[in-house]
């Protein structure tokens, strides 16, 4: 029996000939907040539906909170909340309603839903709206709601896919606000995201994802020390192909993606004065971030 | 084996119920316009033609043309209800909402879903057809004690038809195919099946064919009960909707496991 909160060994998910997953191994601990990094196509909403046991490996095994999935996929989400990519709540009925109807999946009674509906509010921070109906509600009010409604069965592991995606920064930041407090209280996040800013805030370890094979595992900021160890500065405005030979002998590595050329440096300053001239040219300065290890990693950025 | 089948069956006998009542709780909210709009087409054919049509023919085996069709126009209010449920309202659950994939990430699992969705397109054909049989009995057309006989049949109508539509369902790449069910199954089975006019005014072959569809079972069951007959073969007539009713639910469920558990 597996401790672990996720346990996969070696799993593999075909779509036809294609695929989606490929010999994937990874292990996350309870309590704590464990990230699949990678871009749309990587596998990582494939991923979070076989943990559900919605979908079924062709390969390997999978354990959630020690059940065999999808075997006793079940049992399993009986301790799971899911936050899915799209808002799938019931548009016609009421934030109450809704909390209501989700209970009863998990054989809870109208008393036992009602008994922490408030808390559920408090949390999500729709006190005020828990008699109004969810298509009057704003996208971050429906994706705080659907994460309060993946807590009604007070869950263990909650599975988050892309738990941010199309809010604006106000609503993202208190969804991640949120999160923390999640952890705060004990429980096992699994987050897929494509949003590197959101897996170094929240993540403790992250996987990387790309064509559904692991292409890095650990804490963020090991990942980064790893991967990068210095400085960046992302120099945009002019071709940068025709920049790289300028820069070549200041910089320890270059990539170029897209219109950006990244220079991974020590010395910022060095490059700076290499291109004093270069008016046209807008320099952004930064410590390196997850962006660049996938950079790295794979030749191109993660962002589509 | 067992194992990949057994997310597509129900996984106790009570399930369901927390699919049915979501059902409920957002129908309540429309309720009134659903009633009305589901009721104002079998009544305005029960009446254009059972009037219209009823003064030419005069009687039907023995009884008025409005009564003979009564009874026809319960069953196929049934199975209009019952199917229009399924493959539309249904299908955008399952579809176009993701309301099922909400379902599919609890402990719930896609044979409740189905048999919760069955059980409540049943539910609403229940209510149309159980609405016409009391305007049908409040105007004279029919007994008023055959109302608790008749509901059973009703019900199991609707569970079959639910399950029927529910395999088109599973196979529809898009709403857009379900008018060719309409066209090319329902209608002509109204037709057949004895609800407009008797059975019996069909070619012979036709007859055998007719007899075997699931509407001329119920229509079978309803029309004797409302006109306060004895029904014959009511073994065969029962156990004919059933099978009707379960072979598609395994078959759907089936379909459906593979449509959405990929």
């Amino acid at each position: 029996m597996s401790t672990a909160a996720v346990d996969l060994f070696q799993v593999s998910k075909f779509y036809d000939d294609r695929v989606v997953v490929d010999a994937l191994s990874f292990t996350v601990s309870p309590g704590e907040c464990f990230g699949l990094l990678g871009p749309n196509g990587a596998g990582k909403s494939t991923l979070a539906r076989l943990i559900l046991g919605v979908a079924s490996p062709d390969a390997g095994k999978i354990c959630v909170l020690g059940e065999p999935v999808p075997a006793r996929a079940r049992l399993a989400r009986r301790g799971i909340g899911v936050v899915p990519q799209f808002d799938n709540l019931d548009l016609q009925l009421t934030v109450r309603e809704n909390l209501l109807v989700f209970g009863r999946y998990f054989a809870m009674s109208a008393a036992e839903v009602e008994a922490v509906t408030p808390s559920l509010l408090e949390f999500a921070r729709l006190e005020n709206k828990a008699d109004a109906r969810v298509a009057e509600l704003s996208g971050g009010m429906k994706r705080r709601l659907t994460l309060a409604r993946a807590l009604i069965n007070d869950p263990q592991l909650l599975v988050l896919d892309e738990p941010t995606t199309g809010l604006d920064p106000h609503g993202r930041h208190l969804i991640w606000e949120r999160l923390r407090s999640l952890l705060g209280r004990g429980k096992t996040i699994l987050l897929t995201t494509h949003f590197m800013e959101e897996a170094e805030r929240l993540c403790d370890r992250l996987c990387v994802l790309e064509h559904g094979r692991k292409i890095a595992e650990g804490q963020p900021r090991a990942l980064i020390e790893q991967q990068i160890g210095c400085q960046v500065i992302e120099i945009y405005g002019g071709n940068p192909h025709e920049l790289l030979p300028l820069v070549r002998p200041q910089v320890q590595r270059a990539e170029v993606s897209g219109e950006t050329l990244f220079c991974y440096v020590t010395d910022p300053e060095q490059v700076r004065l290499r291109l004093v001239n270069r008016t046209e040219l807008r320099f952004l300065q930064r410590p390196p971030n997850l962006e660049d290890v996938f950079l790295r990693l794979t030749g191109r950025e993660i962002k589509d | 084996m067992w194992q990949r089948f057994a997310p597509a069956l129900p996984a106790n006998p009570w399930n369901w119920m927390a699919v049915w009542r979501r059902n409920f709780l957002v129908w309540r909210k429309v309720a009134l316009a659903s009633v009305l709009g589901n009721l104002a087409e079998p009544m305005s054919s029960l009446f254009g033609l059972g009037f219209g049509l009823g003064m030419i023919i005069g009687g039907v085996e023995g009884t008025s043309y409005i009564s003979f069709l009564a009874a026809g126009m319960v069953a196929t209010s049934a199975m209009v209800s019952a199917t229009f449920e399924t493959i539309y309202a249904a299908y955008a659950r399952m579809q176009t909402n993701c309301t099922w994939e909400a379902m599919l990430c609890t402990p719930l699992t896609l044979g409740d879903i189905v048999l919760g969705e069955v059980a409540w397109a049943a539910s609403k054909a229940l209510l149309a057809g159980t609405a016409i049989t009391i305007v049908a009995v409040a105007l004279g057309y029919a007994e008023w004690s055959s109302i608790p006989y008749a509901l059973p049949a009703i019900a199991l109508t609707g569970v079959t038809f639910a399950s029927l539509a529910m395999v088109v369902s599973a196979l529809a790449p898009s709403h857009d195919y379900f008018i060719f069910y309409q066209s090319l199954i329902l209608t002509p089975m109204m037709y057949l099946s004895g609800t407009i006019f008797p059975m019996s005014q069909l070619p012979g072959s036709f007859q055998r064919i007719a007899a075997l569809l699931p509407l001329s079972h119920s229509v079978d069951l309803i029309r004797p009960t409302m006109l306060g007959r004895p029904v014959d073969s009511v073994g065969l007539h029962v156990g004919a909707l059933c099978i009707y009713a379960a072979v598609p639910f395994l078959v759907s469920a089936v379909l459906l496991r593979q449509r959405l558990m990929r």
